[in-house]
């Protein structure tokens, strides 16, 4: 939800306050036609689902040069050969031929890399992937993530990055925030978040991880209850309902943002509680 | 020793593709190139690999879904391959599946009742009494309500969807549920409530998995045994501990290798694969993974390498093996 308001890409009848600035520019007071001069151009995304992200009925090639003719003014020729010469960037094996094909002619990894492309298609300031390789395998999935870090360093893009893979935020991100129930629970640099796991949402959520190395001998660890209808979100701390640290006062009052060391912050009630539990684990 | 629950030996099976003229030789996709391994009661069984290795094929072909080419699968001292519909209907409730994707497996217009006591139409005439009481019973087993039965799929959430599959299979009090990437769906959290109740249903009920997946870490968490399959052969098998802690197979390595680690410190020396699985379409000589491996040599390229022993229950189907475990323990 947030990558979509980012984009301005939020449904009718979301009401949207606080703001987001890109250069200088608060996109939340863009009409809807500035802003679809910045999406795609200034700001791209790449979404989850390559299989249904991409139109099935138009080339891929065609999808590729949509925001180059839209965007840049290019001509029809030329925009074909830049669209080459981006699925040639991302990896796509003979890219000439490639660009007529369909989506449905490539492999999910593939149309994960068209998804890229078409991101890059403008050389945007900001690339936001939202979960780009959940629905791919492991092999794929290192495939694509290493392509993103390599196209960020040499475009000199921001990347924000959304996964509910630990493993994925840990070798990919400099910082992280973790959100639960709308609110951002924790945040700072990614080694410091790594090293000190501080938030009981944190910790139960890199408890319920499965890890290579593990063993099969201990259960896993679960965060009791499902995450709160966000209809009617409880007041206070959000996370009350399912913290096994939770006491009268979080029902009721919204937790201090605690500062720990350098930018880590932590919003929580109980933090010393916290902090000490982090050894022995929270959810025995 | 215990009994063994499903052996299938030489399974084979390749899809015809669709000629391109009338003279043109018939081309095929070889999913399954003679595969073999076998499930001991109570046990788990893991098989990893990446898409379009085979995989869901062998899924397929175990639960006797679609015709097999040749080879055989005994479930329970029965064998299921070449069986017509009618023969086998009465031989599924021993073996029942769990698929991957919880929205699209539960008919959206059936009630979650209807749903999970339709296997039972398998075991002949039961009274509704008998029937409402059983669905109750396995809707409890996987941790949901008895009242739960009057709703629909869309009133849950994956984890809880996920459950009812779950029930499904259960319901017949099957020996044999192959699970084909059961929690690949779902996120974090929730997967580790499924996978903490498969192992309560087995410790429970002893049942037997046959457990698919491509997280190799999810398969480490529940499995006892793991085959590593590539190109429709199994290119590693071995107890969980021993394939985990020196693999014998460059696959197997690069596979461990992939998965990201979520610890601080975030650049990791390692050997990255290229590309995809290609290949599908021909037969060829020589190792179905000579084309990717980071060590293949001539030799990899004129013998097929044949599944060896290198250790105590421990197969893998490299000339190498023995460098690579050697690397792996040094």
């Amino acid at each position: 939800m947030t990558a979509l308001a980012l984009m301005g890409l939020l449904p009718e009848n979301a009401s949207t306050t606080g703001s987001v600035n890109l250069d200088g520019e608060n996109l939340l007071q863009k009409s809807e036609a500035e802003m679809c001069r910045v999406r795609g151009n200034k700001m791209a995304m790449i979404f989850q689902e390559p299989m249904t992200s991409l139109n099935p009925v138009h080339t891929v090639g065609r999808q590729i040069m949509e925001p180059l003719r839209l965007h840049k003014g290019l001509s029809k020729s030329s925009a074909m050969q830049e669209a080459i010469r981006l699925l040639d960037r991302v990896g796509i094996p003979n890219p000439a031929e490639r660009v007529s094909n369909y989506p449905h002619q490539l492999s999910g990894g593939q149309r994960q890399r068209v998804m890229i492309a078409l991101a890059l298609s403008c050389s945007p300031d900001v690339l936001i992937a939202d979960e780009p390789t959940t629905a791919l395998d492991v092999t794929i999935q290192d495939q694509i993530l290493e392509l993103i870090q390599t196209l960020v360093q040499e475009e000199g893009m921001s990347l924000v990055l959304i996964s509910h893979d630990l493993g994925v935020i840990a070798e990919n991100t400099d910082n992280v925030i973790v959100m639960y129930g709308g609110t951002v629970v924790e945040s700072g640099k990614t080694d410091h978040i790594f090293d000190q796991l501080t938030h009981p949402y944190t910790q139960g959520l890199f408890a319920a991880m499965p890890k290579v190395g593990m063993g099969r001998g201990k259960r896993l660890t679960t965060i009791p209850g499902t995450v709160p209808d966000l209809i009617n979100l409880p007041s206070g701390c959000t996370f009350t309902d399912r913290c096994p640290l939770a006491s009268d006062i979080c029902a009721g009052n919204i937790p201090p943002v605690n500062q720990m060391e350098g930018s880590h912050l932590v919003t929580c009630h109980h933090l010393q509680q916290a902090v000490s539990a982090r050894s022995k684990g929270l959810y025995e | 020793m215990s009994k063994t629950v499903l052996k299938v030996t030489d399974l084979v099976r390749h899809y015809p593709l669709p000629k391109e003229s009338l003279f043109a030789k018939p081309r095929y996709v070889y999913a399954l190139n003679g595969v073999s391994f076998e499930i001991k009661e109570g046990k788990s069984f893991g098989i990893v690999g990446e898409s379009g290795c085979g995989k869901s094929t062998l899924a397929r072909n175990v639960m006797a879904l679609e015709p097999t080419d040749s080879g055989s699968v005994i479930i329970q001292g029965e064998e299921v391959v070449c069986k017509s519909f009618s023969e086998l209907r009465p031989l599924r409730q021993h073996f029942q599946m769990v698929f991957q994707d919880p929205y699209g497996s539960l008919d959206p217009h059936h009630t979650v009742g209807r749903i999970v006591a339709e296997p039972l139409a398998a075991l002949g005439k039961i009274s509704t009494e008998e029937k409402n009481n059983r669905v109750k019973e396995v809707l409890q087993s996987v941790g949901l309500k008895s009242t739960d039965t009057e709703k629909y799929p869309h009133e849950f959430s994956g984890g809880q969807r996920q459950r009812i599959a779950i029930a499904r299979a259960l319901i017949t009090r099957p020996s044999l549920i192959v699970a084909d990437e059961p929690v690949s769906a779902l996120d974090v959290s929730v997967q580790a409530q499924v996978l903490n109740l498969l192992k309560d249903l087995q410790d429970s009920f002893g049942v037997t998995y046959m457990f698919i997946s491509h997280d190799l870490a999810v398969v480490e968490y529940l499995c006892d045994e793991v085959a590593v399959m590539y190109l429709g052969s199994i290119v590693e098998k071995g107890r969980t501990e021993d394939l985990f802690k020196s693999p014998a197979h460059p696959y197997t390595k690069v596979l461990l290798d992939a998965v990201p680690k979520p610890a601080s410190g975030r650049k990791r020396e390692r050997i990255r694969l290229k590309g995809t699985v290609t290949g599908q379409t021909e037969q060829r000589i020589g190792c179905s993974f000579q084309d990717r491996c980071p060590m293949a040599q001539d030799r990899c390229r004129r013998e097929t390498p044949s599944l060896k022993k290198v250790g105590p229950e421990h197969l893998a189907a490299c000339h190498f093996s023995q460098e690579l475990m050697k690397e792996a323990t040094a």
